[in-house]
């Protein structure tokens, strides 16, 4: 029996991950990050087009603080997200980014003096000012009142995530790379670390840890088309629901990125649209700001990309033999633009459509791209009915997105929560309570449990194919839970995927090698696989509203009265075929912004019967603090700061808010 | 997965049956012995080795082993030798390949099993002795202004920094043939990396220590093979050139 002992196991190395073991170690804890990839190869890396952080450098960021960051990230998230969490984290963005710039991220910096740039189609000039010379710039990103993301031309995931393996090697933490957690070690309401299998030797070890963190992402690849890497299965997210214990958190929460190409769903980045690119139908016209006049293109992600579905509905869309698309055009930026600042788009299109998008159109349609659900934890990232298991990261749920996510915010939140998890993992660790009390009698249940797991699936005979099941279960979501969805369409989906779920228990495999197993991977990834696609599918079923990225054609109303709650789903055991669902209010009587117009197409929403109330509250506190400390009114509506570590805690300094 | 998905709208209609030669070997069986291995596939409008490989391990051979994460070209997991040349996997269309196709695992790197390679622990290796993070020893103070960087500054270190550490340059680089501890052009772009950004407070000597040998700078012999099959373009040439002029300048005025 092979046992490992640590402080802290972080199990995922994206930016997440690795920012939460830096902060653990620099707090002079012993961590290890397992990762089933080279950790500067995860997912993060594919970030292009930049984290959003207020700094207000840029002539057209001018003005930018905390609370217009706060204000876009709730409306974004149709009043879903948790709003001091939203607070500790825009607090922190700022701290992040500056952080990551002594780190060696080569941010995009603001250039004195006038240049041209694209908006809204027209060329404009741009002024910036001197005493920004050489400060972080940023561009426009969709749902922001502010050109708010800072950016490293279009590597700016590449550029995190490099910075945060440099310093991650820099401090000494071990990345066990190839190394897959299959189970959470666990008794009771307490979280021991994790059975984990070397993917090369096929291994299992116990990795017993004070603190256990997930950060593995999100569940993008349950669908058939999506942006994410083909590591982004939601299997990390899956270890928790399968204690029993830990919830996950507004699964049913699904964001599709307006513009992936076809058909290989590769992503181009928002910062098309932002630096100038738009979207064009079948005659070439220029659609979006029919249906949003104000924010046209730049409207919220899932706004733009029901509007290109409802377009291409009324038989506007190119048609394609591999369906309808419409037109992303970028030509308009200039060749020196796009060869700078978009060149991944640039590469992209070269090498997977054989297009030049300095001269054509490049053709896009909504995809799958980014999970706003996940392992639901409270705001110092722990999960609240299993202690000892913290989540950051996309494959969290603290709730920072709600039901839809802003471009820019995915990123930002990797770093800043890795930063705040970090110190509450390490607050964790020093009580009483983070003790190591864990028997060897209860390790060897467990691996015992999973190895003979793995046995079951090389010994199968049921006769069901991994890639006949997986491929079923992706076609399901794709078709029966994607951007539109229907109550009779979701019934099906269910059903079918508890089908696809009892026949994932008599799975065959071909290939019976206990080690290097490409065919037992895909295997046990897919029975937990359906486990998510059922949470996401049975969320989406009972929630017989509109919100956000949630949308239901036979229920398009958002209603706060009804749903202003988050969905908690736990399986709770292991030969269940469906997820327990339950709710957890969203209290709008401690809301800083209460429930309202998001600001797209007409008002329709049911209004929340508090939220009456909570409006003239807020109206009657703001009218007895001064307008001009937004400071003052800000912590008169709601406190945040007492939850941040301390370490995170102040204002951020900016060229017209000095210190 | 996505993968299978067919094609963009600019394909040809006319169906090529592809035959995929795979070096295959698994260290971690003892029967397993090196061998080619021919899988035919018929080739799909806008396939990439990435969606042919998928395709052969779903409906032919489960136990095929090879690396994709991002399939876009951007993490660098899939290097390997197309037709002999390194390359990544991800992006390469089939259409501009042959009908017969060989793939083999790349060189230098340790072998984990067929197409699959161990470049991670390589690398992590590799940043381990070169030291390459930024080393600052200034004190951070997260509320105030970050500091100024010129902006061209800011898009040269960019420039540097778009190496993915996919390995191809080792794969085809005539020294690392002869040392196993060559850091090659990826070590050396990082160093020369580090040493434009200001924000790294070490010096040429510094970096000399770490570079000046023939495990390092002093051991390219210009053969040049890293910059001809960079997926990312880098200029490693002028990277490598400048570097050793540098190191030069260190070891003389440093009374080497």
């Amino acid at each position: 029996m092979k046992v490992v002992y640590t402080d802290v196991l972080v199990i995922g190395g994206g930016l997440a991950g690795l920012r939460t073991a830096v902060g653990v170690r620099q707090r002079g804890l012993d961590v290890l990050v397992l990762s089933l990839v080279p950790a500067k190869r995860s997912h993060s890396v594919a970030a292009q087009g930049g984290m959003q952080a207020s700094l207000g450098n840029s002539a057209m960021g001018a003005g930018d603080n905390e609370d217009i960051h706060f204000e876009d990230t709730v409306r974004g998230s149709d009043w879903g997200a948790d709003q001091r969490v939203v607070r500790m984290f825009v607090n922190t963005a700022p701290k992040a980014i500056r952080e990551l710039a002594a780190w060696g991220v080569p941010w995009s910096r603001v250039a004195r003096g006038s240049r041209e740039s694209v908006v809204n189609a027209e060329k404009i000039t741009i002024s910036e000012a001197d005493d920004a010379h050489g400060l972080i710039t940023a561009r426009d990103f969709g749902g922001t009142k502010k050109w708010r993301t800072c950016y490293t031309s279009d590597g700016t995931g590449h550029t995190m995530l490099y910075a945060l393996g440099d310093q991650t090697i820099a401090h000494g933490i071990p990345v066990l790379e190839r190394q897959e957690a299959l189970a959470l070690l666990h008794e009771g309401n307490r979280c021991h670390g994790a059975v984990v299998r070397d993917l090369i030797t096929g291994e299992l070890t116990a990795y017993v840890a004070k603190a256990t963190t997930i950060a593995t992402g999100g569940y993008g690849r349950i669908y058939k088309v999506s942006t994410n890497a083909i590591i982004c299965e939601g299997t990390g997210i899956a270890l928790a629901l399968e204690t029993g214990v830990a919830t996950l958190g507004n699964m049913e929460a699904v964001q599709f990125h307006p513009t992936a190409i076809i058909t290989a769903g590769i992503l181009t980045t928002e910062g098309c649209r932002g630096d100038g690119g738009v979207l064009r139908d079948v005659d070439g016209h220029r659609f979006m700001p029919d249906y949003e006049p104000e924010k046209k293109e730049l409207a919220s992600r899932d706004v733009v990309s029901r509007r290109m579905t409802e377009h291409m509905r009324k038989g506007k869309g190119v048609p394609s033999r591999y369906g309808d698309h419409l037109w992303l055009d970028i030509t308009g930026l200039g060749r020196a633009h796009i060869e700078k600042n978009l060149r991944e788009v640039k590469d992209i299109c070269e090498y997977f459509l054989g297009i030049n998008p300095v001269e054509q159109w490049i053709p896009v349609r909504p995809t799958q791209h980014y999970s706003m659900g996940g392992i639901r934890t409270d705001h110092t990232g722990q999960s609240p009915t299993l202690k000892g298991l913290f989540s950051c990261g996309e494959s969290a749920c603290w709730d920072l997105h709600g039901f839809n996510r802003l471009g820019g915010n995915s990123v930002a939140e990797t770093v800043v929560s890795g930063m705040i998890v970090a110190e509450f993992i390490a607050d964790y660790c020093e009580t009483e309570g983070g003790e190591l009390s864990i028997g060897t009698g209860l390790v060897r249940e467990f691996l015992d449990r999973e190895r003979q797991r793995l046995d079951a699936l090389l010994l199968g005979t049921g006769g069901e194919s991994v890639t006949a099941l997986r491929e079923s279960m992706e076609t399901v979501m794709m078709d029966k839970v994607g951007i539109f969805r229907t109550g009779e369409e979701l019934e099906a989906a269910v059903q079918e995927l508890q089908d696809l779920l009892h026949r994932s228990r008599n799975i065959t495999l071909r290939t019976k090698a206990p080690g290097a197993n490409p065919e037992l991977v895909a295997a046990y990834r897919v029975q937990k696989m359906l486990k998510i696609a059922l949470c996401v599918a049975q969320g989406a079923l009972l929630r017989t509203e509109s919100r956000g990225a949630h949308f239901r054609e036979d229920y398009p109303q958002r209603n706060d009265r009804d749903w202003l709650k988050r969905t908690l789903a736990t399986w709770e055991n292991d030969s269940d075929d469906l997820p327990s669902i339950h709710y957890e209010e969203i209290p709008v009587t401690d809301m800083e912004l209460p429930p309202g117009f998001r600001g797209y197409g007409t008002r329709n929403h049911v209004d929340h019967p508090d939220t009456e109330a909570r409006v003239a509250e807020v109206e009657k506190t703001l009218a007895e603090v001064p307008e001009a400390d937004r400071f003052a009114r800000q912590q008169a509506l709601m406190d945040y700061e007492s939850l941040l570590p301390e370490k995170y805690r102040g204002r951020n300094e900016r060229l017209t808010e000095r210190l | 997965m996505s993968t299978r998905m067919p094609a963009s709208p600019a394909d040809t209609a006319v169906v090529r049956r592809l035959k995929i030669h795979v070096l295959r070997y698994n260290p971690q069986d003892p029967a397993s012995k090196p061998h080619l291995e021919l899988f035919e596939v018929d080739e799909a409008p806008s396939m990439t080795l990435f969606v042919a490989l998928n395709d052969i391990r779903d409906r032919q051979d489960p136990s095929l082993q090879f690396d994709f994460v991002c399939r876009a070209g951007i993490c660098g997991s899939c290097a390997m030798l197309i037709n002999g040349r390194p390359g990544l996997a991800c992006r390469t269309l089939t259409s501009v390949l042959g009908e017969r196709i060989t793939l083999a695992p790349l060189p230098f790197f340790e072998l984990i099993g067929d197409l699959s390679v161990n470049t991670g622990k390589w690398m992590r290796g590799m940043s381990e002795r070169l030291e390459a993070w930024i080393h600052s020893s200034s004190e951070m103070d997260l509320r105030r202004l970050e500091e100024r960087m010129e902006p061209e500054l800011a898009e040269q270190i960019y420039e540097l920094e778009r190496c993915i550490e996919c390995g191809c340059c080792l794969a085809a680089c005539g020294t690392a043939r002869m040392r196993q501890e060559f850091v090659g052009a990826v070590g050396l772009n990082k160093i020369a990396r580090l040493r434009l950004d200001p924000r790294d407070q070490r010096t040429d000597a510094d970096y000399y220590e770490l570079i000046g040998d023939d495990d390092g700078v002093f051991g390219c012999m210009s053969l040049l093979g890293c910059q001809d099959v960079c997926p990312k373009d880098l200029d490693l040439q002028t990277q490598i050139a400048y570097m050793r002029r540098k190191m030069l300048r260190a070891a003389v005025f440093s009374g080497r």
